[in-house]
């Protein structure tokens, strides 16, 4: 067939030598190689004693973010919800009663706040719509359980410990103990 | 299928069949996906295959016509899962057409590099696993280690490997970090010796060489009536490819061969793929070069300046009444969208990747098809396997790169 453009170059595809058909020097060549890869560094890592580092913005589990006075940033605006393309986040919104303001940082919280960790592609979405700082994709993956229920993450799971009464806890799932 | 049956009549009037039915697939460790091929062997020999598709049907497009247009980025992921950002990017240019949105050249280079970094990790598993079917393991090791590296840069662009969602219409969701600039630079440094160290243990081998050659070919017209495209028709002799024929994401700028092979075969295919991953190791470079000339403001552009599709700063969001607004409008996918037809094509991992959409003005599509380029070539495979070898039939599966993700339309 004629060229479309100027830019095509034939492969090379010129049938093998002598040299290159004869069995044993190729396979010691080869041979030479894969031994040689023996003593290379190890490039497998002993999960789950060793992790390997990630990058910053790496999209594992949802963590709800809490203010500094450990309260809650979520307003239950429902933007996440909407931007989730798994439709794997179901909220309830309820309004903040008085003496609640050490608890909730606006007049309206989530009272009930669930993701579908079964359902969720973490794709970081949600994170991106939250006009709160209130959700965050955390480096923690591969949750397990025995039951499909306990994939539905609730408030008690995803939010983080309380800065002023759960201080250490807090440093511990920032990773720095 | 039938006439291929050579029957046998017996003294007592019964039939027996001379031929065996083989069913290859759905869930056959050499298949690498969900394929069936229903196979009529002859002892070794294939004497008809009938192909089956179906296995992961996830209705895409109908999934997509009630998303705004963001939201369909992660459902183009799962199209062909070895090259995600490619779809990715080609998903956003789409839209771009649509809504009249012009990138800048930075923002262009930066895809460049992306879509390369994806084509090469793609066509390094392809031909590995080559290898693999043709009975060599090590080789496959070996380079997997080094998909690892292009997947860590992805990790540190938009924080996940696989299905990437990576980019955003208008640009890109955050600037490349530093530690993802030095991990694209150490990996042009190291990746060259590797597949220079691959090339040697595969290219001229000549177990290699003999088991590929003349294995499933296919000629330039055969292709082309299939509608192959893509590195699979460029092994048939067709220089063809989209990003020098109808140039996206400023392809024009960049200087590179089309590899083209002349029979079509295995080997061809494996050949063209390779000198493509060189190919494509030197638009990275180039496309890194042309970014470390911009300089002073427009060296921080990483999207479009389009405050109606391209979400605002978030600390703008949290503070500034005018930011919030339009954030939540574009999260809701409220922003004005054109009526239109656009049709864009990116050169895929392994092929024309298409995107039809017909917008009526609403907040989705309101119609949209993606041209898989396996699906096209899954159809010829049954030509391609007529007559060969069992071990055959399974190394073409492989040389074409079907990906299940991509079979069902």
């Amino acid at each position: 067939m004629q060229n479309l453009t100027h830019r095509s170059k034939d492969v090379d595809r010129r049938p093998l030598s002598l040299w290159e058909k004869m069995y044993i020097p190729s396979v010691a060549k080869g041979m030479s190689i894969t031994f040689g890869h023996m003593f290379k560094k190890v490039p497998t890592i002993r999960y789950p004693e060793e992790t390997r580092p990630f990058s910053p913005v790496f999209r594992g589990l949802h963590v709800l973010n809490r203010d500094e006075e450990g309260r809650e940033r979520c307003t239950a605006c429902g933007l996440c919800a909407v931007a989730c393309p798994a439709e794997a986040i179901t909220m309830e919104a309820a309004e903040r009663k008085a003496g609640e303001e050490n608890l909730y940082r606006e007049e309206k919280y989530a009272a009930r706040y669930e993701i579908n960790m079964l359902r969720c592609i973490f794709c970081g979405l949600c994170e991106e719509a939250c006009p709160k700082d209130a959700i965050y994709l955390s480096e923690t993956f591969a949750p397990s359980n025995y039951a499909r229920k306990g994939f539905i993450y609730g408030k008690e799971d995803l939010l983080i410990p309380d800065p002023k009464t759960q201080a250490s806890d807090l440093a511990a799932a920032k990773g720095q103990e | 299928m039938q006439e291929h049956q050579h029957n046998i009549k017996l003294p007592d009037g019964s039939i027996e069949r001379q031929t065996t039915t083989l069913n290859l697939g759905p869930t056959h460790p050499a298949t690498h996906g969900v394929f069936q091929n229903i196979l009529e062997m002859d002892g070794e020999r294939v004497v008809s295959a009938e192909s089956t598709v179906g296995y992961i049907h996830r209705a895409f497009e109908k999934l997509a016509e009630r998303r705004p247009l963001y939201q369909i980025t992660p459902l183009t992921d799962r199209l062909n899962y070895c090259s995600s950002p490619i779809n990715n990017m080609g998903w956003h240019m789409t839209c771009e057409k649509l809504l009249g949105v012009v990138t800048p050249k930075r923002v262009d280079y930066m895809r460049v590099i992306i879509m390369e970094l994806a084509r090469i990790a793609d066509h390094v598993i392809c031909n590995s696993v080559i290898g693999v079917d043709a009975g060599a393991l090590s080789v496959f090791l070996y380079v997997m280690q080094y998909r690892e590296r292009i997947y860590e840069i992805y990790e540190e662009i938009c924080g996940s490997r696989l299905t990437t969602n990576i980019g955003r219409i208008g640009g890109f969701e955050r600037n490349f970090t530093p530690a993802a600039w030095s991990k694209l630079e150490s990996f042009l440094d190291e990746f060259p010796k590797v597949m220079k160290e691959f090339e040697n243990l595969l290219k001229r081998n000549r177990i290699f060489v003999e088991r590929c050659v003349g294995a499933g070919p296919i000629s330039a017209e055969r292709a082309l009536n299939y509608g192959f495209t893509g590195p699979n028709l460029r092994a048939a002799g067709v220089d063809y490819d989209v990003r020098v024929h109808t140039p996206y994401s400023s392809y024009e700028d960049f200087d590179f061969k089309i590899p083209v092979g002349t029979t079509g075969d295995v080997y061809d295919r494996w050949l063209v793929r390779n000198e493509e991953i060189w190919e494509s190791l030197s638009i990275v470079r180039q496309a890194y070069e042309k970014i470390q000339q911009f300089k002073g403001e427009e060296a921080e552009v990483f999207h479009a300046n389009v405050p109606e599709y391209y979400l605002p700063k978030k600390q703008d969001v949290y503070t500034k009444m005018e930011a919030l607004i339009w954030h939540f409008k574009i999260i809701m996918g409220e922003t004005a969208i054109p009526a239109g037809e656009v049709y864009h094509s990116v050169e895929g991992g392994n092929g024309e990747l298409g995107f039809y959409m017909i917008s009526d003005g609403g907040r989705s599509p309101y119609r949209l098809h993606f041209r898989r380029p396996c699906f096209i070539y899954y159809q010829a495979y049954p030509e391609l396997v007529k007559d060969s070898m069992l071990a055959d039939a399974v190394l073409v599966l492989s040389s074409l790169n079907l990906i299940a993700g991509e079979m069902d339309a």
